[in-house]
């Protein structure tokens, strides 16, 4: 039924976003751009894809960060004048999204204003697509508290905020948990959002939206090993939505080790090719020590090993990949928005990480990148 | 959906009926709902002209709504491929073929219409006609609506298709001429169905009234 009216407010929109990801790198490109020596190749191999002249006017020695700033605001164009042009629900949908990113900049402002950064510099790592009108008043927060009052009581999410505050002086621990929190109370209203919507924009965005919650969780889990986060309250930041909850959500609130984790993953066929070594192995592995087992180590140090924590988010992003792409396979729904969104911040990130391995000339780590069509 | 709007869709139009129905049964009335009388009573000529109305009207809603779903995917996939606009003007010829067909049977049916006496209309032949009418306009226009979505959606998947990869636009284009035919088909049997209808015509002496005169109905002739 969706396909009757979803192209009164939406068809045209679909279709841009569907060029849009026609503009994505191919295979053949990135083992172009592989191929450059210098980074003046890699400018020159990049406009002849749709990126065109994008660092034209840089001057050179091009760094890879201006590299990543320069795509990363090719895509934030490209995001604004969709949204610009959508109705809602469409727009609707677009806010959620920028809803993460508002996450990001709230920590990343925090975190640096614990260390005291300079705002200034904080202001301009900001990711633009986050940006808030109060966002720099953030810098002067002390507390939640005060965070909550002179900052995001008028930003979206301050709904989100609300379970934050028993955490009230910000240190890097609390941090780390109003963010966790944050994302759980985010995914969880998207998620139930994209359930409104229904039809084939909530089947394929709560595919995606569940897998997020999951990696979450799972990433939660890993990282509270040896630290002072009581098992209860790592079960409290797990959002209880994907297909590891609930079974699997409490398997990992209880686990000690990796071992753990890996078999709270086992009941979700896919989620366990992500401890598995051997094919899926690429690249980075191969480099040095004994990744055969590094998540299969049953010692305490676990992930003490950082190639090995490394290779597991690679292949978290490359799922990420696989599920964005699986969107498109469906017209007619609002998924391709989002999962464009995805594929076009994981292509910056091959980017860059290209460009910086041509810049350190490591090239033996060259192909560790994440292809995307 | 809220208990509000469940109520205002099915529980009111059920419960006006139930009134209404109650109203008419109690006050001595129930005989004002008669439909043996209805379809006697109704002139030929006004189910012939509702059948071409929903012939011609249904079938320009259902092109119209294909050429919309069709027009704005290529619109927004001819953004970054100008050149899915040309080829993909066929999808949109497709549905407006849809609406060609209403109006060829429209055109058809309404040259059974002719000026007949009211007192010589109420005949087995006219009544047939009239029938006829209706009922295969309402056919063809039924089938051209679905038809004409069924093309638009189609028309829509081949034009993103063909913005992403030049070769699946023949491909999805075929699956796009398969659900024209369906039009056709509705057409076929829309002008099969009035192949036994003659033109209206005076009817004689047969039976110049209706069986059944109603007094809901002002019949100056009797007067």
């Amino acid at each position: 039924m969706e396909a009757l009216f979803f192209n009164v407010d939406n068809g045209f929109l679909e279709g841009i976003v569907r060029g849009y990801k026609a503009g994505l790198l191919t295979q053949n490109q990135y083992s172009n751009l592989t191929q450059c020596e210098t980074i003046e190749d890699f400018r020159t191999q990049l406009s002849a894809t749709d990126y065109g002249n994008f660092l034209a006017n840089e001057s050179l020695p091009i760094s890879t960060s201006t590299i990543a700033d320069k795509a990363t605001q090719v895509l934030v164009d490209q995001f604004n004048f969709l949204r610009s042009n959508a109705v809602a629900p469409l727009s609707k949908f677009f806010d959620y999204i920028t809803y993460a990113y508002m996450i990001d900049n709230v920590i990343l402002l925090i975190t640096g204003t614990l260390h005291e950064r300079n705002t200034q510099e904080l202001l301009e790592r900001c990711h633009p697509l986050g940006v808030f009108e109060t966002l720099p008043a953030l810098c002067v927060a002390t507390n939640v508290e005060e965070l909550y009052r002179t900052a995001l009581v008028e930003t979206p999410l301050a709904p989100y905020f609300r379970e934050c505050f028993s955490a009230s002086d910000l240190d890097d621990l609390n941090i780390e948990i109003i963010r966790n929190t944050l994302y759980k109370a985010y995914l969880e209203d998207f998620y139930e959002f994209c359930g409104t919507l229904g039809g084939p924009t909530a089947e394929v965005m709560q595919r995606i939206l569940a897998f997020e919650a999951d990696r979450r969780s799972i990433n939660i889990a890993i990282n509270s090993f040896g630290t002072e986060l009581s098992k209860e309250r790592r079960a409290e930041l797990f959002p209880s939505i994907g297909r590891l909850f609930p079974a699997g959500n409490n398997a990992l609130a209880r686990a000690d080790d990796v071992e753990q984790v890996r078999q709270a993953c086992e009941g979700v066929a896919e989620y366990r090719a992500f401890f598995e070594s051997g094919p899926g192995s690429r690249g980075r592995a191969q480099n040095g020590n004994d990744s055969q087992a590094y998540l299969l180590d049953d010692n305490a140090d676990g992930l003490g090993d950082s190639s090995g924590a490394a290779e597991l988010e690679d292949r978290f992003f490359a799922h990420e990949v696989h599920l964005n792409k699986l969107a498109f396979l469906q017209q007619f729904q609002y998924g391709v928005f989002y999962a464009y969104l995805k594929l076009k911040e994981q292509e910056i990130r091959s980017l860059t990480w290209i460009a910086e391995c041509i810049a350190q000339d490591a090239r033996d780590r060259i192909q560790d990148y994440i292809p995307t069509f | 959906m809220g208990v509000l709007t469940s109520y205002y869709t099915y529980g009111l139009p059920t419960f006006l009926v139930v009134v209404i129905g109650l109203y008419l049964l109690f006050t001595g009335s129930g005989e004002a709902f008669n439909v043996g009388r209805f379809l006697e009573e109704t002139s030929p000529y006004a189910w012939a002209a509702t059948g071409i109305g929903l012939c011609i009207g249904l079938s320009v809603l259902g092109a119209g709504w294909g050429i919309f779903i069709t027009g704005s995917s290529i619109l927004g996939g001819g953004v970054r491929a100008p050149r899915i606009g040309t080829k993909n003007l066929i999808s949109i010829i497709f549905c407006e073929v849809v609406a060609i067909y209403g109006v060829i049977i429209g055109i058809v049916y309404s040259s059974k219409i002719t000026n007949v006496p009211e007192t010589e209309l109420y005949t087995r032949e006219n009544y047939f006609t009239g029938y006829a009418l209706f009922w295969g306009g309402l056919t063809v226009g039924a089938c051209n609506l679905l038809c004409g979505v069924c093309v638009g959606i189609t028309g829509s998947t081949a034009a993103l298709a063909d913005a992403a990869d030049p070769d699946l636009f023949v491909k999805i284009l075929v699956v796009e001429v398969f659900g024209s035919i369906m039009g056709l088909f509705g057409l076929i049997v829309g002008l099969l169905m009035i192949s036994q209808a003659n033109e209206f015509s005076a009817g004689g002496t047969v039976s110049a009234a209706p069986a059944v005169a109603s007094h809901f109905v002002h019949r100056y002739v009797d007067l």
